[in-house]
């Protein structure tokens, strides 16, 4: 082998091994679990208040109450409902209305409520938002990191 | 209308069909006659689907409601200026549009390709009628956009999705359309030239422009989404990972190492394995993207479609991957490189370390990507990786990517001796460490943004030596110096114009690190309340409602100060569109080079009514839009032909009548 080949081995490898550490701390530190409202409810309770979860339900009509510090709202799906206390800074998005398909992104407290600091939000209703995604620009729509 | 419409459809799907088997039979059997026709017949495909699209937006524009995707997808008091957009805001109009965009391009492609290049036309021409075979087949068999509503014709339709109603939204996705669909041409020259044996370069020559006409349109598309995304949907950023910018953006990273290996090739005469495949890939991404698009495969607040749409790409895909691998493991013999490489320090290292850099980060974004169906799939358990994974993977690897941008021009071709690095860098490295050294006194503790500008300094540092040398050389010759830099650009318009391209890159690079210093604060604002974001004071000064019947809205009038002076009036606004039932936030957005003050109307407070604000202070943001102009201005310089000679002179009257002399065209640096 050439000694030209060697070095571009040598530091290709370099490059590579950073970034696997890098990916695999990033995995590590980010990574949350998706699951429905009626999964939850079916996780053991000890892995379920130690993941960072994603919840997906819809949001119940009526239950969304912004306040200055938090937003509570409930989200339902399979007919289990969960109580979610939103403390994220991003503003809510405006498809977070009642009915929505929502997935709330935080941790399971210990009385059975949620804590999120993320939610997305996708309209269920007629408005089938098909479109937009075909363009790679359908409406966005969330708030936090998630 | 409707009958015309579907009509000229089967007949695109039916001239696809015969450009794809009669072309193909005719060259394998060598039939010259069969082979013309079936060119022809691919030419033709674009009238018919221009037929079918015109058709759709005159319906459109008709208000036919009996048409159940302009039902579902406009509205009577829709501007007509958004009219246009229905075409592309759902599955089966965009389907119809790409289907639309992809002929525009073939029937181009083969009329400029026509005399100078015969021997691949054909060829490119049967693969071409292929990929319109897919769409066409989406068109007529499974998203037809002239399906009538089973239930009968409502009175009025249900309405544009508020979000696509900005002016940016009548111009990202087909600009992105653009960009996407424009790499199947050099695709389809660079496969016929693989399949029939042809000398490497021949495909790159002529699919030259088009790479670069198709990459600047994704660029230019890919940030309209996130320009977009920015003004109209309210949470202070532009870009967030989601499953659909990626979709878009690995196709950008691979045609951006493909754009910048094809010179290795070029100069050199290596790389050439690497290059198709980087454009089999880049063009595998596009449709992948669309596949990711519209399968809902990964759940994105892009809202997918679900639908079993995502089949059909899947066997799309798997054949193309079929084709691609079977052409080039029984061809590759016609690959072989001329030349090795020499050095570790050399122009080509650089280029294969940036090419390397780009591919790691498409994969990392793609992993990133699916991972949710990977671990599903493994593990058993859905498991997403947020913003974080990306950020904390892909910060390090632009960095390098900037770093790489400022030397790789620096370096020699084969070697560098020790010398010649010293004499290029000293001033660069020396801008980059005085940048980051003011910052840090400055108080910016931050160790990626310190890199960052000091990296942005020492790539414009460079970019401006070689500007300032070529030209210093030419004006010693008795030109001026603004005259000499613009003939040095205009001999050599693809270097120099690739290099206007990285001044935008490093603008918009600088713009995006400023998103390190941003600062946002929420709070509910009655009258006369206050609040501090960054450097500006805001006064809630009063309140306003209104109505129309689009829609009906909300504003509140906040004053900004700076220091105490009044400096402006901002209305961040809420809107309720009537015919979709949906509410939606308008930004207020002061934009200054040095930061934007962007302002959200978040609701109102449940329990005291009060109208709640959401202020950021975003530094930099304006220079992502600039950089973005800038790269738009280099891709067209680099588009230019170069001029060898010196401008003519004024001619005499008597030649005037005389044709004008094309430019020549000559092989760029």
């Amino acid at each position: 082998m050439r000694s030209v080949t060697w070095k571009f081995g040598a530091i290709i490898v370099v490059i590579l091994a950073t970034l696997g550490w890098l990916a695999f701390t990033a995995v590590r530190d980010s990574k949350a679990y998706f699951v429905t409202v009626t999964q939850l409810a079916a996780m053991p309770p000890a892995e379920a208040h130690a993941r960072s979860l994603r919840v997906s339900g819809d949001v119940v009509p009526g239950s969304i109450r912004k306040g200055a510090q938090e937003t509570d709202f409930k989200i339902s799906q399979g007919g289990r409902v969960l109580d979610v206390a939103y403390t994220g800074t991003d503003p809510l998005p405006d498809t977070f209305v009642d009915n929505a398909q929502a997935v709330a992104a935080g941790h399971l407290l210990a009385d059975g409520s949620f804590r999120a600091s993320g939610v997305q939000a996708k309209c269920a209703s007629k408005y089938e938002p098909k479109g937009a995604r075909a363009s790679g620009a359908a409406p966005r729509a969330s708030a936090g990191a998630m | 209308m409707q009958v015309f419409g579907s009509f000229a459809l089967l007949l695109a799907f039916v001239l696809a069909c015969y450009g794809l088997l009669a072309g193909g039979m005719g060259i394998a059997l060598g039939r010259g006659r069969l082979q013309a026709s079936a060119e022809r017949a691919s030419l033709m495909i674009f009238p018919a689907v221009l037929a079918a699209a015109i058709c759709l937006l005159g319906l459109i524009f008709h208000n036919d409601f009996s048409v159940a995707y302009i039902a579902e997808h406009s509205n009577r008091a829709l501007p007509f200026y958004f009219k246009f957009a229905v075409l592309w805001s759902g599955q089966e109009g965009s389907l119809l549009f790409w289907s639309t965009v992809l002929a525009a391009y073939t029937f181009i492609a083969l009329l400029t390709s026509g005399r100078r290049h015969p021997h691949l036309r054909p060829l490119a021409a049967v693969i071409l009628s292929g990929i319109l075979t897919f769409f066409l087949f989406l068109n007529n068999f499974v998203a037809a956009p002239f399906a009538s509503l089973p239930m009968g014709t409502p009175a009025d339709g249900s309405g544009l999705n508020p979000l696509l109603q900005y002016s940016q939204m009548d111009i990202h996705p087909p600009i992105l359309y653009l960009g996407y669909i424009g790499f199947s041409i050099p695709f389809a020259f660079a496969l016929a030239a693989l399949i029939k044996k042809a000398p490497g370069d021949r495909w790159i020559q002529v699919t030259r422009l088009w790479s670069m006409i198709a990459w600047a349109f994704l660029t230019v598309g890919i940030i309209l989404g996130g320009y977009w995304a920015y003004k109209v949907l309210g949470w202070g950023g532009y870009w967030a990972w989601d499953p659909v910018e990626n979709a878009a953006f690995l196709p950008w990273l691979t045609g951006t190492a493909f754009l910048h290996s094809v010179m290795m090739q070029e100069k050199r005469g290596m790389m050439k394995i690497w290059n198709v495949g980087l454009i089999f890939a880049t063009f595998f991404l596009t449709i992948f993207g669309d596949f990711l698009t519209r399968s809902g495969i990964v759940s994105s607040v892009h809202a997918f479609a679900q639908s079993s749409i995502g089949n059909y790409f899947v066997v799309f895909l798997i054949i193309i991957a079929a084709v691609c691998l079977f052409v080039f493991i029984r061809n590759r013999g016609a690959l072989k490189g001329e030349n090795r490489l020499e050095s570790t320090v050399s122009r080509e290292s650089g280029f294969l370390f940036n090419n390397f850099v780009l591919l790691v980060t498409a994969f990392a974004i793609l992993w990133g990507t699916l991972f949710p169906v990977l671990s599903e799939a493994i593990q058993g358990e859905k498991i997403t990786v947020g913003r974080e994974f990306f950020d904390r993977i892909n910060i390090p690897l632009f960095l390098f990517l900037i770093f790489l941008t400022g030397v790789g021009p620096l370096l020699a071709w084969r070697r560098t001796s020790l010398g010649s690095l010293r004499r290029n860098f000293f001033w660069p490295a020396l801008a980059g460490v005085a940048t980051a050294a003011v910052l840090l006194a400055l108080g910016v503790r931050a160790a990626y943004p310190l890199v960052s500008f000091g990296l942005c300094a020492f790539v414009i540092v460079t970019i401006a030596m070689e500007f300032f040398r070529g030209a210093r050389v030419l004006s010693r010759r008795g030109r001026s110096f603004p005259a000499a830099l613009v003939h040095l650009t205009s001999r050599n318009t693809r270097r120099y114009g690739g290099y206007i391209i990285h001044v935008g890159i490093i603008l918009m690079a600088m713009g995006i690190t400023g998103s390190a210093f941003n600062k946002d604060v929420e709070a509910p604002m009655p009258y006369q309340a206050t609040m501090q974001v960054g450097p500006y004071q805001l006064i809630s000064q009063s309140y306003t409602q209104d109505d129309n019947p689009n829609f009906s809205s909300e504003a509140e009038m906040i004053e900004v100060r700076e220091n105490g002076k009044y400096v402006a009036t901002m209305y961040p606004s809420r809107r309720f569109y009537k015919a979709s039932n949906q509410a939606e936030s308008m930004v207020a957005i002061r934009s200054r080079p040095l930061a934007d003050l962007y302002l959200v109307y978040a609701g109102d407070d449940a329990n005291t009514n009060q109208p709640i604000l959401h202020a950021y202070w975003n530094p930099l943001m304006m220079w992502i839009w600039i950089g973005t102009l800038v790269v738009i201005f280099g891709t067209l310089v680099a588009l230019l032909p170069n001029r060898t000679q010196e401008p003519a002179r004024p001619r005499p009257l008597a030649e005037k009548s005389a044709e004008p002399v094309p430019p020549e065209v000559a092989v760029a640096n």
